[in-house]
């Protein structure tokens, strides 16, 4: 029954991981960026979910709200922050995004407060009992959505005009711009999606502690970029399986290695191993 | 010279040797290092258990340079597999293990750390002196390095991997002795630390600190000895000079870093650079130039 219930959570953390990887490995697959300043929209994603929860009592705004201003900020970071930079060497973009970020978590902390905020009202508690295991309501609205969202991005990629120009754009901008597809826009409607998909998994995670904090960001997107990394960077369903895998490994390895290792370093102790045995990551090769 | 300033020098000079070490890793050799501080800790925690078992202090921080210069080789090894990207975030992921493994383990201080370290019995003034010979003994050993054929095999790997390999550069050999020595400096440190501050947390050698280190580099323009330097000492001394943003330290840190890469990537060192041409080109003609 443990292992049963291990696996129950990790999956559940290894889907909050894949929502939040894919925007990741969607900024890598068109640029080459790590772009580590998507901790600071998954932070913010959980702060205006919860400010437009609490102020309006309404969950579903509250994540529309935070994912649609969120998308647009991840858009204003890819005009303000990237584009001027796209012909420098990769550190360059690397080191200008770290420092977005701390900056990002300074400024959470100095506005809304160190100790960070609270639902006034927090919904979606309530247990449920699945095959015998107890899951809040906010552990299956996480698995859901995330099935959810990114059902709906395969379907995007797969089945849709703009879809088929963003994948064309991926794999050879050269070529897609003499087709006349505005990479540009692409790239506006890449970072917007990644960045919503970010913040609606910051909201969730915050369901589910009650909380907002300033560092938030920090330890979910560590382990996202060693995800994207497993997953092939730029490779959209290898992250979500490397999610998934990590998520569940996680959850087995505190039980039997925690004595020896904390919960974060296995993530990335698990990394190490593999990119030792395959050092292009699991899934390489899109 | 009153306590405060002799402790902060020293800790200036801890931070060169530091930031040298990183230096010579990503700068010289164009591997980005997100994980520096886990050599810094791997030198002063190797210092401080020794110590306390009664090595002779001289000792222990030789044998902290030696333990972190192991780590980078395997580290470096690492590298040899894989490239910038990747590297980026498995020097990460290195740095979150150490802080795991040692946080863990009690043997190792856990949580609370090591207290109760001893003196190195020379007083702060006398251990400032130290640490300032040591720093300028690694600024002449980068400097000596990057003039080097060494220096040259360290700049075409950093420029291009695959072409440096065609012309029979051993790449692999390369990075990993730049890894060696940029670790090793970084245990040096370490240990110097160790008996400066004579209790260590292991939140002092966490990513924020790799990241700060990174800065120190990354301002100074990266690769350059004396940007180093001179970032190193302005980002050690500014929160003390300006105290009213010690609030704001990480704030103003952040920011930075995200100017200097937005606006002029290659730190105070390409900004100098750019000044001085531009001096020169204002000289009147019939004078030589240098």
């Amino acid at each position: 029954m443990l292992h049963l219930e291990l696996l129950i959570q990790g999956l559940i953390h290894g889907s909050m991981y894949a929502v939040i990887a894919v925007g990741l490995t969607l900024v890598y697959g068109l640029l080459r960026i790590l772009h580590v300043a998507h901790a600071g929209l998954f932070a913010l994603g959980g702060y205006l979910g919860l400010l437009i929860t609490n102020t309006t009592t309404s969950l579903p705004l509250g994540m529309m709200g935070s994912a649609i201003i969120v998308g647009g900020c991840g858009m204003l970071i890819y005009r303000l922050c990237y584009q001027p930079i796209l012909d420098r060497p990769p550190y360059v973009a690397l080191i200008a995004s770290i420092g977005l970020f701390i900056a990002m978590e300074e400024i959470f902390r100095l506005v809304f407060g160190p100790y960070g905020l609270t639902y006034s009202n927090p919904p979606l508690q309530s247990q449920v009992t699945l095959m015998g295991i107890h899951l809040r309501a906010a552990e299956i609205g996480m698995v859901i959505s995330a099935l959810l969202l990114l059902g709906m991005l395969s379907y995007l990629s797969q089945h849709t005009r703009i879809g088929i120009a963003w994948r064309a754009t991926v794999d050879d901008p050269d070529i897609a711009k003499s087709f006349g597809i505005d990479t540009i826009k692409v790239r506006y409607l890449n970072f917007f999606i990644g960045s919503a998909l970010a913040a609606i998994a910051g909201v969730f995670i915050s369901l589910l502690s009650n909380l907002v904090e300033p560092t938030m960001g920090g330890v979910p997107s560590y382990k996202a970029l060693a995800i994207i990394v497993l997953g092939g960077l730029g490779n959209v369903t290898g992250t979500l399986i490397a999610s998934l895998l990590l998520g569940v490994v996680e959850a087995f390895g505190t039980i039997y290695i925690g004595s020896f290792l904390d919960r974060d370093a296995i993530a990335f102790a698990f990394l190490i191993v593999i990119l030792m045995i395959r050092p292009q990551g699991l899934f390489a090769g899109k | 010279m009153g306590i405060y300033e002799i402790s902060l020098a020293t800790v200036v000079g801890i931070n060169v040797i530091l930031a040298l070490g990183l230096n010579m890793i990503s700068g010289f050799c164009g591997q980005i290092s997100l994980g520096h501080a886990a050599f810094y800790g791997i030198g002063a925690y190797t210092a401080a258990l020794l110590a306390k078992t009664g090595v002779p202090i001289w000792l222990t921080i030789a044998a902290g340079m030696i333990s972190a210069g192991v780590a980078g080789l395997v580290v470096g090894l690492a590298s040899l597999r894989v490239r910038h990207d990747f590297l980026a975030i498995t020097t990460m992921g290195v740095g979150f293990l150490f802080l795991g493994i040692v946080r863990q383990q009690e043997l190792l201080g856990g949580e609370l750390g090591i207290s109760g370290i001893p003196s190195a019995g020379l007083g702060k003034i006398g251990y400032l002196v130290v640490v300032l010979v040591i720093a300028l003994l690694s600024a002449a050993f980068s400097l000596w390095i990057k003039r080097s054929w060494m220096g040259f095999a360290f700049d075409a790997v950093a420029d291009d991997e695959d072409t440096a390999r065609g012309l029979t550069v051993d790449v692999g050999a390369y990075k990993l002795a730049a890894f060696a020595m940029g670790t090793a400096m970084a245990g040096v440190a370490g240990g110097l630390y160790t008996f400066f501050a004579r209790f260590l947390m292991p939140d002092d050698f966490g990513f924020i600190t790799s990241i700060t280190v990174l800065s120190m580099v990354a301002v100074g323009g990266i690769g350059s000895v004396f940007g180093v330097i001179a970032a190193t000492i302005i980002l050690t001394l500014m929160p003390e000079f300006f105290r009213f943003i010690s609030d704001y330290k990480l704030l103003v840190y952040g920011t930075l870093l995200f100017a200097v890469m937005r606006f002029a990537p290659e730190g105070l060192a390409g900004f100098t650079r750019g000044l001085l041409a531009r001096i020169r080109e204002k000289q009147p003609a019939g004078e030589t130039t240098e």
